[in-house]
């Protein structure tokens, strides 16, 4: 298998995101699109590094936030916490709840940190032109696509608690503010995940080999 | 003129140009430099989602009518089904919050089967609904967004936070969450875009670059 390895960007090609379908621009300088669906194309998703950066760089100063301030009330007759994400996962570990618990501490921990630190590896990586190991960059990117959604899961938590238990008159939930800087990282690492554009790591690569 | 050869598709994740491959059924082409997937060959595959998809939105329904849970304390009770915990927040005036559920628990779920119903019905019966391009290019933006799985584990991890302080009553629509979790997974697994494509190219004999 010793065929060039051809780009669409090196024969003037358009790949469209949406359907698939390669085609021609007419016009490479002008916003061409796709004759199939109709769907913007362009041989790199545009300004893909600085949009990213911009939606991490929102979600890192979201991230402080979301982790400092209460993400949930509970208050009962003998019991009054404010529980941080963190918090939330110390009692339910102390409760004996560890599967639950772990489940949680994943998902709303370690995800949104990995999503962050793997995407600013990934710009950096790629602002640097490096070829350095470019399948596991690529298999980290995908990664960070799949479990990106997962960090979801208190922010459903707190709305399922704060309905159930808002009407008695004996126990309160309340969503608190941390779980809006919360969800709001979550939303901006999937749109940061989305700008990013896997091509730019294999680009380096083939510049040095094909032209 | 020699035998047609078959139309080139880019890699989405590196860019490489590659000459598409006939598949068996069941086959998914992979890129062979960095291992992304390209397409796959998925025989029937309009016959199945319209099924899946039927079944799921059946389910939706259900999930979307009943109580998904319900707790008692000290004699009262209370239950709630989805929209009415999204009412809740936003009462609470987190109305981001509420907004966020509400977009991709009820409203994305929502409108991915009636478009994909709106698609593959009539193209069952050999017709070809009007706005097919901009369907499918709204399913696949969307698609990211709708997150059942995610709240049915929100539901599991609300379930055990609550089994401690009250008796929890699980609602007919825990089960439907369950089943739609389950369903969304095939049909995601079982639609396949690229089928659609076909179809209509089939139908218009459009150009491709070869
Ligand atoms: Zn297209
Ligand atoms: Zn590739």
């Amino acid at each position: 298998m010793s065929r060039p390895m051809l780009t669409a960007a090196a024969l003037g090609l358009c790949s469209c995101q949406a359907c698939g379908l390669v085609s021609r621009p007419a016009d490479i300088h002008e916003t061409a699109r796709c004759p199939r669906c109709n769907a913007r194309v362009s041989i790199r998703k545009p300004d893909s590094i600085r949009r990213c950066w911009a939606l991490v760089i929102a979600a890192y100063i979201l991230y402080l936030p979301a982790n400092l301030l209460t993400i949930m009330e509970t208050g009962s007759l003998i019991d009054y916490r404010q529980d941080t994400i963190m918090s939330g996962v110390v009692h339910l570990w102390k409760s004996g709840s560890w599967g639950i618990s772990a489940i949680v501490f994943i998902a709303s921990i370690v995800v949104p940190l990995f999503k962050l630190m793997a995407l600013t590896f990934l710009l950096v990586t790629v602002q640097l032109r490096t070829t350095w190991w470019p399948v596991q960059r690529a298999k980290l990117y995908r990664m960070v696509e799949l479990v990106g959604r997962w960090s979801m899961l208190d922010i459903y938590v707190v709305t399922i608690l704060a309905a159930l238990v808002q009407m008695s008159s004996l126990a309160t939930v309340r969503a608190g503010s941390g779980a809006i800087a919360f969800g709001s990282v979550v939303v901006l690492t999937m749109f940061a995940a989305m700008e990013f554009d896997p091509r730019l790591i294999w680009d380096p690569l083939r510049k040095e080999s094909d032209i | 003129m020699n035998v047609d050869p078959k139309p080139l598709v880019a890699c989405r994740e590196c860019d490489l140009i590659l000459r598409e491959i006939e598949l068996l059924p069941g086959g998914i082409a992979c890129c062979r430099c960095c291992g992304a997937h390209l397409y796959r060959n998925s025989p029937d595959s309009l016959d199945r989602t319209l099924a899946l998809v039927l079944t799921a939105s059946m389910l939706l329904i259900i999930a979307n009518v009943y109580p998904i849970l319900g707790i008692e304390i000290q004699g009262v009770r209370n239950a709630t089904n989805l929209y009415g915990a999204v009412c809740a927040l936003w009462d609470q005036n987190m109305r981001s919050i509420s907004l966020v559920v509400f977009i991709t628990t009820i409203l994305i779920p929502v409108i991915e089967l009636s478009m994909m119903l709106y698609l593959l019905l009539p193209l069952r019966m050999r017709r070809v609904p009007a706005g097919v391009p901009l369907i499918l290019r709204i399913l696949q933006c969307i698609k990211p967004w709708g997150m059942v799985e995610v709240f049915m584990l929100g539901v599991l991890v609300s379930l055990v936070k609550l089994a401690g302080s009250a008796s929890v009553i699980p609602g007919a629509a825990l089960w439907s969450f369950g089943g739609l979790t389950l369903i969304l997974a095939a049909v995601a697994a079982s639609f396949n875009s690229r089928d659609i494509w076909a179809h209509l190219e089939i139908k218009s004999g459009g150009e491709e670059l070869r």
